[in-house]
């Protein structure tokens, strides 16, 4: 172990070594271990059938069945499917409630970092991003997905098709995964290329679709990242630096009202608890009770005293 | 690729209007001159929200353009057995695989990327696993989209295609052999297909004929023709299948060729 530190503190991310020098780098990444195992259990609820012959989750993403009964149906596409005139059936209604009723309980975009497998490739292109120093940002509007999501919808209509589906590299990636990847690698790749050489958080903070449809549940849901702790906040910036849409986290840590990160683009990430040292963060739910500094023994500049430990800085 | 460039272009302009606001409204709050930098800021925002709703126009115009051209290839795809017309396949096809879980001989697979017909759509080709025609339609009734007729009473009234002796030069038969592996192996000989007595050149031949009106176009026939490229094969009905017209008083003309679904 010894020997490899200065490995693993070169790998670490900036956003993340500030926390992981003072707490631990198992501190510094405990929610992203976590995603990262949630993301792979996704998958490998689909995969235990084909590859061991034990079905748990048959189908994929898009809609499934878990145990044989459960029936889960994706709502953007199912909503696609509206728009280009089909006549849904029943068990695809139970199932697009099922997944809606989840998310508005554990944050929209809690798809996004949780679940998504393109979540990896697109981190890992930030990631890489950094470690390369490449700098080149060409701007986009944050917007654009949602007129990106606007326009698969509108393409629907128009073609009487499930549009989106056609281009969708978080479909193309999960279902190739599942059932074979052919040719796919390369919009994977291209989605990759983007974020790395082209636009910071390219894909999914400016351009897709389906994030942009689950920001619209987590606008409203109850699972949200609070800021309860902020007034202990050193302005070291790592939160800023290691979240995906750090425009979210500014009106919850500076500003004077709620301490709930509310905005629907958050991911649920837990990017902002992993890399701020003296916990300023933590997971809350919209119905939470007022900021209660009393609640936390923090030195308004420091680390709390039941925390702070020898540490190599 | 053209709107592409135009989305980056008001996408651009409207992070850098942002941006402006971001860095300079807030100093500038104190100042008399907000109350003008506002209205500019809300022109530009109403002007920015057209320019973007113009841009999600052109993009799905150019989307559904794209899927029109994707969809020409579809045409040549086998669909599993249940599925709903063409068109309103791709309405409802959620491209899940609970299909092609359901097939107890791998018959379906997704399309991936290229392949011949709408990415990640079930399909199977005849010719490497042809569908077995299992009674009570597994495949069909594991679709939770309606994109198969769950209700399917009995594979009997599948409709993939229609298997089509495509090539009278190389078939065995044509050549007055008795081959007939075609008409033997089909699971619903002597329905789907028949043997006719044909006198060819003033030869007797034996004749493989597809009933179209049977046929499930299940593609056993196309798997096992012995020949190392198919003389029969399955085509989607539209593909494999001729149409009678009206006589003048507007009557349908007797015969074959109405299509399976319509019967
Ligand atoms: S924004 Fe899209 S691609 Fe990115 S993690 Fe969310 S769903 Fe996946
Ligand atoms: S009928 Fe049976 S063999 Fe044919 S595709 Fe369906 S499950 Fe497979
Ligand atoms: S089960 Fe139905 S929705 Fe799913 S891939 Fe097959 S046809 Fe499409
Ligand atoms: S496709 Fe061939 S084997 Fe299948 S039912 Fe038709 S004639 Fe018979
Ligand atoms: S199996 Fe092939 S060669 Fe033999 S009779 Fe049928 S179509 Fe002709």
């Amino acid at each position: 172990m010894g020997a490899l530190k200065p490995y693993i503190e070169r790998m670490t991310s900036d956003a993340r070594s500030y926390a992981a020098a003072r707490r631990g780098w198992l501190f510094a990444h405990r929610f992203w271990l976590i995603r990262r195992i949630s993301q792979l259990a996704v998958l490998g609820i689909f995969l235990t059938g084909p590859w061991l012959g034990i079905w748990i989750a048959r189908g994929n993403f898009a809609s499934s069945e878990i145990v044989g009964v459960l029936p889960l149906a994706d709502p953007f596409i199912f909503l696609q499917s509206l728009a280009a005139w089909h006549k849904p059936i029943a068990l695809a209604v139970i199932g697009v409630a099922f997944i809606s009723a989840f998310y508005f309980l554990v944050g929209g975009r809690a798809y996004c970092s949780w679940v998504c497998p393109v979540n990896v490739v697109t981190d890992t292109a930030y990631w890489l991003r950094e470690k390369l120093g490449l700098t080149r940002d060409r701007k986009l509007d944050k917007r654009t997905r949602i007129w990106v999501m606007v326009a698969a919808l509108l393409a629907s209509a128009l073609s009487g098709t499930i549009a989106w589906e056609f281009v969708n590299p978080v479909s193309l990636l999960q279902r190739g995964l599942i059932f074979g990847m052919g040719a796919g690698w390369g919009v994977i790749a291209a989605v990759f290329m983007l974020d790395l050489f082209v636009t910071r958080r390219g894909w999914c903070s400016h351009l897709c679709p389906v994030g942009a449809f689950y920001g619209l549940i987590g606008s409203k849901s109850v699972v949200r990242v609070s800021a309860i702790n902020r007034s202990a906040c050193t302005d070291c910036g790592a939160c800023f630096k290691a979240c995906p849409e750090p425009h979210v986290i500014t009106p919850a840590l500076k500003g004077a009202g709620t301490h709930l990160i509310l905005s629907g683009d958050c991911t649920n990430c837990a990017a902002c608890i992993d890399s701020c040292y003296i916990d300023v963060f933590q997971y809350g739910n919209r119905f939470a009770a007022k900021h209660d500094p009393s609640r936390f023994l923090i030195e308004p500049h420091g680390v709390p005293a039941s925390q702070r430990r020898e540490t190599a800085a | 690729m053209k709107d592409g460039r135009t989305g980056d272009g008001s996408g651009e302009s409207a992070l850098r209007n942002g941006d402006r606001d971001k860095t300079q409204e807030r100093p500038a709050a104190r100042t008399p001159a907000r109350a003008s930098s506002n209205r500019v800021s809300r022109r530009d925002f109403i002007g920015n929200v057209a320019k973007s709703a113009g841009v999600a126009c052109l993009a799905a115009v150019a989307l559904d353009q794209y899927i029109r051209t994707a969809r020409a290839t579809d045409a040549k795809a086998l669909r599993p057995p249940g599925a709903i017309k063409e068109e309103e396949f791709l309405a409802a096809c959620v491209r899940c695989g609970l299909c092609v879980r359901a097939c107890p001989y791998d018959t379906l697979k997704l399309a991936t990327m290229g392949e011949e017909t709408a990415l990640g759509t079930p399909y199977f080709v005849a010719r490497d696993v042809p569908c077995f025609m299992c009674d009570d339609v597994p495949c069909a009734k594991a679709c939770p989209t309606g994109a198969l007729d769950r209700e399917i009473p009995n594979i009997r009234h599948a409709d993939m295609g229609i298997a089509v002796l495509v090539d009278h030069e190389t078939c065995l038969n044509y050549k007055g052999m008795h081959c007939s592996i075609c008409y033997r192996v089909c699971p619903i000989r002597d329905e789907a297909i028949t043997l006719e007595k044909q006198t060819i050149r003033g030869r007797q031949m034996i004749i493989p004929t597809v009933h179209s009106s049977k046929c499930t176009g299940c593609g056993t026939c196309e798997k096992q023709c012995v020949l190392e490229e198919a003389a029969i094969r399955v085509l989607p009905r539209p593909l494999g299948q001729g149409k009678a017209g009206r006589n003048h008083a507007g009557r349908p003309v007797t015969g074959h060729g109405t299509l399976k679904r319509d019967l």
